[in-house]
């Protein structure tokens, strides 16, 4: 039972790690817009961007998967030009397991990041305005660093959303050992051998492990701001 | 600078209308009546905070035009170069004192130091520099949010209620704080109050505003009656 970890989990691991944080990485700086412009903006249609936002939460990820390989899969007019014009293949590759990791993260990740600029006193950029920043300044100088625990929050729980990501990464990316065979993957693969319910455990454990780390350190980034910053 | 012109008309979507004209060519003036008069409202009128449904604001005769809504002019606040020193301060909480200091001094540039030397001399902040504004007393945090606007090298300095909510004992203590400063920089002065003797003391020139009209002005003795 305590055998040392195989190289097949080794390499499941090492993708989900590779797929969650890339994934997290590339959407940040859309989710920070996201958040921001959420917590800040008054304008006719938002519940619709929020409704489109919101979707993959509620939305079986086996149909996040399939509407991705629909539209981005190589037979889709966008996947053929991405793989024309970039040379970058989606459809049951690493780059489709980072993808739907992704895109199953960002709402957690654009919730936790709005809730962090609403925590911030709009007023306070108004005072930097009035002391001559423009709008790029204010939000770099003010708004942004006070609400970075909101924002490492989102990353924290979307990089766990995205490690225990299984139906859109099965339906997108496939289950290819060592290319597409994430921590989940891996485990339903395991499972389904004979004596293999056995065998999982330790990428069972990690999960669980790695999940309530993640959920734990994003509470503690959320709920206990900087000692000096507080009111 | 040499004046000030303000003439707006602004509905709040609570039925509050505030539609208030005023001229001033003195160096300290006083925004002065009942609260919920529009006092703070034209504060934030002229900061660039609130934009007004119909007006015009304008820095001193040929000076710079902040707002002109039938020629659809309004200034962004970062351009106004007009110092607000908010009711409650607005310090920013994740920056030093220094640090909040030096935040509107882009405008500055190399009298930057010199400037802040003289700031921290006459509100005698230099033991206040390193801290942070969680840690720091109501009358300290006012020096500070007073510094920060003059650190901005403004042309205009907005006080919203500087003596409201403090002490007997404090209150004096920043009065004699504010006439140093007025004294010392020679900015034009807008400043809102509702204490007469704040006023008195203070003001050059009264504007009294009563549920969003200018209902007299003039000098503290005429005006105030």
């Amino acid at each position: 039972m305590f055998s040392p970890i195989t190289p097949e989990e080794w390499s499941a691991v090492r993708l989900s790690l590779q797929a969650a944080g890339f994934a997290v990485l590339a959407s940040l700086p859309a989710a920070v817009a996201m958040g921001y412009l959420l917590a800040r903006g008054r304008f006719s249609g938002k519940w619709l961007l929020e409704v489109a936002v919101n979707v993959p939460l509620v939305l079986p990820p086996v149909v996040t998967g399939y509407l991705l390989l629909v539209c981005l899969g190589r037979r889709s007019p966008v996947g053929a030009m991405l793989e024309r014009v970039a040379g970058l293949r989606l459809a049951f590759t690493w780059w489709g397991a980072a993808l739907a990791a992704a895109v199953v993260g960002f709402p957690l990740m654009v919730r936790a990041i709005r809730l962090g600029f609403q925590a911030v006193d709009p007023r306070l950029e108004l005072a930097a305005r009035g002391l001559g920043a423009g709008r790029w300044r204010t939000f770099f100088t003010i708004a942004l660093p006070l609400a970075r625990r909101g924002v490492l929050a989102g990353g924290v729980l979307a990089f766990a959303r995205g490690m225990s990501e299984f139906g859109a990464t099965i339906m997108l990316a496939g289950n290819i050992p060592g290319q597409t065979r994430t921590i989940p993957l891996a485990i339903y693969s395991l499972s389904n051998r004979p004596g293999g319910l056995e065998q999982c455990w330790r990428l069972v454990a990690l999960a669980l492990v790695l999940a309530c780390a993640a959920l734990a350190a994003s509470e503690w980034l959320e709920h206990r701001g900087a000692r000096h910053e507080r009111p | 600078m040499s004046g000030l012109e303000f003439d707006c008309t602004h509905r709040f979507r609570g039925g509050f209308a505030l539609q208030a004209a005023f001229h001033t060519t003195h160096r300290v003036t006083a925004l002065f009546g009942p609260s919920g008069g529009g006092k703070t409202s034209i504060l934030s009128m002229i900061a660039g905070f609130l934009h007004p449904q119909s007006g015009r604001i304008r820095l001193g005769p040929g000076g710079a035009m902040l707002v002109d809504t039938a020629r659809r002019i309004a200034l962004p606040p970062e351009r106004r170069g007009v110092g607000f020193v908010f009711q409650d301060h607005l310090l920013f909480p994740h920056l030093t004192v220094e640090a909040n200091l030096r935040y509107g001094a882009q405008r500055l540039g190399r009298r930057e130091c010199r400037e802040l030397d003289r700031v921290v001399a006459v509100l005698e902040l230099g033991g206040l520099l390193a801290r942070y504004p969680r840690g720091l007393s109501g009358g300290e945090a006012q020096r500070v949010a007073l510094g920060r606007a003059l650190m901005s090298g403004p042309e205009l300095l907005l006080l919203d209620e500087p003596l409201t909510a403090l002490d007997e004992a404090l209150r004096l203590r920043v009065l004699d704080y504010l006439e140093r400063v007025l004294k010392e920089w020679n900015i034009p002065t807008l400043f809102v109050s509702h204490a007469k003797d704040d006023v008195r003391r203070l003001a050059e020139w009264v504007v009294v505003l009563r549920e969003g009209r200018v209902v007299a002005q003039g000098p503290p003795d005429s005006a105030l009656g």
